[in-house]
């Protein structure tokens, strides 16, 4: 029996690995891992959509949507957003080029952009509070706040993770481990930008049209 | 077996990170092929509601959930990368499993509770005293 078995050393003694962990897992598990919250992070936005698509019609007799939604300055902003996708995608490219300089350059528009974005938000959401239509007024108000407010929010994060990683890229360059973190900011940057196809479509234009 | 190889041929002559693992990273051209077609997407939908160009406001609802839906896949396909292929699919597993929860937790809500809205509909005098 044992003649036929074969051998898991070699004849110097070193044990063979019939199955390395390279052979059985290519990748690493942290892009899977990290697009998995991704995914889990759509579920919160799935209920905060279905919640507005409940209670987007509730006015309570105040505001609805054709009354205060400024579709210039949402159009200014899906720009803005829209940007700062293509601009991480070309900070990606550059990374990947291992050009520390232009990496962080573009990673700094992107954050400009960013930033613009949630700029213009706070600036709406400040006037729709200062005209009354705060998240207290109504249904719609509150599903509207929560819905987008959310979305801000993750912005706002990942513009936070976004300067962490200009500071760490140009500390240690674009090595194994910063080009992973990079990566899980770039699929992150993105999805928001997917997530905020669904805001403007189902909430600003849909809502506008009534 | 014979998919691992290749993946680990193609990445081995044009670069060489492979710690960041199966993901494709994409072009300069695809990316500006990406952006391309989400202004077009995006343009399209604010354009026909700022300058009322469709009346009918079914076919207006409908043209913005479809060119938001074809302008997700745009963004799925050129910025995130997405094939069958990265990760072994189990990306686009995960995908299609929170594609299948989200049309539940959507269709669902709005199907139980708008008939809850319906029931809840603030009744008239009339109703009120025949009520059973």
């Amino acid at each position: 029996m044992a003649n036929h078995a074969p051998s898991f050393t070699t004849p110097g003694g070193e044990p063979v690995f019939m199955m390395t962990d390279k052979d059985h897992h290519p990748e690493n598990g942290t892009s899977l891992g990290f697009w998995i919250y991704l995914m889990s992070d759509c579920l919160i936005f799935a209920s905060l959509f279905a919640t507005y698509a409940v209670l987007g019609k509730s006015y309570a007799a105040g505001p609805a949507p054709k009354d205060l939604f400024d579709l210039e300055l949402v159009a200014v902003n899906t720009a803005m957003l829209l940007f700062s996708s293509i601009t991480y995608g070309f900070a990606m490219l550059e990374a990947y080029k291992k050009n520390v300089g232009r990496t962080i350059i573009w990673l700094g528009i992107t954050g400009l952009f960013g930033a613009s974005f949630i700029g213009i938000e706070l600036y709406e959401f400040h006037h729709l509070i200062a005209e009354g239509a705060g998240p207290q007024r109504s249904a719609f108000l509150s599903a509207f706040f929560a819905l987008v407010g959310t979305h801000g929010l993750h912005v706002t994060v990942g513009l936070i993770w976004l300067v962490t990683l200009m500071v760490q890229v140009g500390k240690n360059g674009v090595g194994p481990a910063n080009m992973r973190r990079l990566s899980c900011l770039s699929m992150f940057w993105h999805f928001l930008d997917v997530i905020w196809i669904g805001v403007f479509s189902f909430v600003y234009l849909m809502g506008v049209i009534g | 077996m014979s998919a691992t190889a290749e993946n680990h041929a193609s990445h081995g002559h044009d670069h060489d990170h492979h710690d960041d693992g199966g993901h494709d990273h994409g072009s300069f051209k695809s990316y500006l092929t990406g952006f391309i077609l989400s202004v077009i997407l995006t343009a399209i939908p604010f354009w026909l509601v700022m300058g009322d160009v469709i009346a009918d406001k079914t076919v207006l609802v409908l043209a913005i959930m479809g060119l938001g839906v074809v302008q997700i896949f745009v963004h799925m396909i050129y910025f995130l990368h997405m094939n069958g292929k990265s990760e072994g699919g189990w990306t686009l597993m995960a995908m299609l499993f929170t594609v299948v929860l989200v049309m539940i937790t959507l269709i669902g809500s709005l199907w139980v509770l708008f008939h809850l809205n319906t029931n809840l509909m603030p009744m008239t005098v009339d109703q009120i005293k025949n009520l059973p």
